[in-house]
């Protein structure tokens, strides 16, 4: 403070400094300090992250790959599974590793999907309820959306250390807001009318929600689930960066030696991963009835076994 | 008025208010202390009057039509009863209970159990097949599948749409989608049925259907019916009661007849110019009393027609086109009065003379 600046009217912001950075410097310092109180939040999200992991990576590559393509044949149609299965295969064939690669960066994916929705949709609902509600989280979803993941990254590594659990905290702060703002506009978009008659045949406000808004708000709210999807796939090599195996890792890795040929192998797993994603949700988006049949299990493969089932009995 | 039943009214709105806005309670204020206008208080408070100091009492069984344009606040009325808005001041009674007084759980029981309801705009729900939507009002109060589906079929073959249970109300014309509305009200078999706007949205044959489906299924069910139009047609033809409102106010209350042949002022006297009067205007209302009529003609002839006091315009017209004298109006056997061509002619004008009264 030695060469003391002149306050300037034209130019009044460079002569005050209010410590801003110093002061956010101290949310770091308590990040550090209260470690140990996150760790019951931390051990829940590892448990969870190690078991889906587990799971992938356990189950034969061949198995996995059929699992899939069922999935995406019952959600989106014979065209979608076929897609879906032959996507797969190319990512297997990317590379010996890639396979495995790829299950560990679907379990982190898939960690931070779940726990996204399990945030996201109570906080959609109530802000397309509430304006007042609304009001308030939108400058967080800004920001959220936003802000660079660098700026973050570190805190919350303070705060829960380098690891997986770090990962999907921030790809959670990612790719939460799209969730958030499509449940809540789902839920707004929903005709009035409809639910005024649903009040005036004496439906209590937990009914109106699940009988009527919630169902009509689904297309939009599996928008947002895509979203928040490909969102999340798209933070894999951010969070690599705090030591999150999988094949943004690869990415990462093969960055730092200048080995374009690994990184394309590893960017190309990510990008057939959320062609393979994307797929399927955008197939749970259409109604059955556009589809062509009256409920989600008449069609798919489990139409077909039902169907069969009901010729043999 | 002569109100068809004696007994306690079903439904019952005594001095209701309804004033739209951030400041309605002061506005509210301002209005009974002052009796201000509609207009003093939308520039005083920014507020909007929706209803003004409506009362009126429905009977048991009967079909109470209140008729208005657009804005005139009847939409804003007829939620008042099942409280889908709340008054500001004023009370609405069912059966003697105070609906403002019921907590959430029983105003919940009342709709779902005593009053059905029909939306102007149907607003079925889209993601429900045709029988899902008709037992919703079932399907909230918890009642079993198989009940529903029992409910379902009666109430769907009640406005023949049997087949079409498991469609969807897209797959369904706007008339057809109506009934899915019609059957949903009549489901749980309430005491009350509120009709709002049921048939504006419809092109006029369909309308002409679904009023006679309606006119038949009322006959049958006996329910106390609160029907709203802007179609004087529509609610001549339904109404045993007819409310004309305008502003927020209830103009005038009289059955069909009243409303046509003695409109309370000029806005209702417009309303019924265009209305015929053949069907509805009967010789009681028109015809001299017989002292009278001998007072200033002389006595009565021979050979001249006779009629009851409660034929209508159509049949005296066909009497008169047979027989040139005035028609004699015999009322349990006994002469009461007299029609002459001249006031036949101004009943068909919708124009009673004075001294025929």
């Amino acid at each position: 403070m030695a060469e003391e600046k002149t306050f300037n009217l034209l130019d009044p912001f460079s002569g005050v400094d209010l410590g801003i950075g110093d002061w956010a410097d101290g949310i770091k310092e308590w990040a550090s300090a209260h470690r140990e109180g996150m760790q019951p939040f931390k051990q829940f999200i590892n448990d969870m992250i190690v078991g889906i992991e587990h799971a992938f990576q356990t189950t034969p590559p061949l198995i996995m790959l059929a699992i899939i393509s069922l999935i995406a044949w019952q959600a989106g149609g014979k065209r979608v599974g076929i897609i879906v299965a032959a996507s797969l295969c190319c990512l297997g064939f990317l590379d010996p590793n890639a396979w495995n690669l790829a299950m560990t960066t679907l379990a982190i994916v898939t960690s931070a999907v779940t726990l996204c929705v399990i945030i996201g949709l109570p906080l959609g609902i109530l802000a397309g309820k509430s304006n007042t509600f609304e009001t308030i989280m939108r400058p967080f979803l800004d920001t959220m959306q936003t802000i660079p993941a660098f700026v973050y990254l570190v805190p919350v590594v303070m705060l829960i250390g380098i690891g997986n659990v770090s990962g999907v905290i921030v790809t959670i702060i990612f790719a939460l807001p799209p969730l958030i703002r499509l449940t809540s506009l789902g839920i707004r978009q929903v005709n009035p009318s409809v639910v005024e008659a649903a009040r005036a045949f004496g439906s209590s406000p937990l009914q109106i929600l699940f009988k009527v808004e919630l169902p009509l708000a689904t297309q939009t709210i599996l928008a947002g689930l895509n979203q928040t999807i490909m969102l999340s796939l798209s933070m894999v090599v951010i969070a690599s960066m705090i030591s999150v195996k999988g094949l943004g890792n690869e990415v990462l890795r093969a960055m730092g030696r200048l080995d374009a040929g690994k990184a394309l192998v590893g960017g190309l797993g990510i990008v057939i991963l959320a062609i393979v994603l994307d797929r399927i949700t955008q197939g749970l988006g259409q109604s059955d009835r556009e589809r062509g049949y009256r409920h989600w299990w008449q069609g798919g493969p489990i139409g077909l076994v039902l169907r069969w089932m009901g010729k043999t009995a | 008025m002569n109100t068809s039943s004696s007994s306690s009214p079903v439904i019952e709105c005594k001095n209701l208010w309804k004033i739209f806005g951030a400041r309605h309670k002061e506005a509210m204020k301002f209005v009974q202390e002052s009796s201000l206008g509609k207009s003093e208080v939308r520039d005083r408070f920014g507020c909007v009057v929706g209803v003004q100091n409506v009362s009126f009492s429905v009977s048991q069984g009967e079909i109470f039509c209140i008729m208005g344009l657009s804005g005139s606040g009847k939409s804003t009325l007829i939620r008042h009863v099942n409280r889908l808005i709340e008054p500001t001041l004023g009370q609405v009674i069912i059966e003697g209970v105070d609906v403002n007084s019921l907590n959430a759980r029983a105003l919940r029981k009342l709709r779902a159990e005593k009053i059905g309801m029909v939306f102007q705009s149907m607003a079925l729900m889209p993601h429900r097949t045709v029988r899902d939507n008709v037992v919703f009002s079932l399907e909230v109060r918890g009642i079993n599948e198989k009940q529903r589906h029992e409910v379902a079929s009666r109430a769907i073959h009640a406005v023949d749409l049997d087949g079409w249970d498991s469609h969807y109300p897209d797959e369904l014309s706007g008339g057809m989608q109506q009934r899915v509305g019609l059957a949903r009200a009549i489901a749980a078999d309430p005491d009350i049925l509120l009709m709002d706007e049921p048939f504006s949205a419809l092109d006029p044959l369909i309308r002409r259907q679904l009023q006679d489906k309606f006119i038949s299924l009322s006959a049958e069910m006996n329910k106390t019916t609160l029907f709203i139009t802007h179609d004087l047609d529509e609610a001549i033809r339904i109404g045993d009661r007819i409310a004309i409102m305008k502003d927020g106010v209830l103009v005038q209350v009289g059955t069909p007849e009243e409303i046509v042949t003695e409109p309370a002022d000029d806005y209702v006297r417009d309303f019924v110019g265009g209305i015929s009067k053949l069907e509805l205007v009967t010789a009681g209302k028109i015809m001299e009393p017989l002292e009278a009529y001998q007072q200033h003609a002389g006595a009565i002839g021979q050979g001249w027609s006779v009629a009851r006091p409660e034929d209508n315009l159509n049949t005296l017209v066909d009497m008169a086109i047979e027989n040139e004298h005035p028609i004699l109006i015999q009322s349990d056997g006994k002469m009461v009065g007299v029609v002459t061509r001249h006031a036949l002619l101004r009943g068909i004008q919708g124009r009673v003379e004075p001294v025929s009264k």
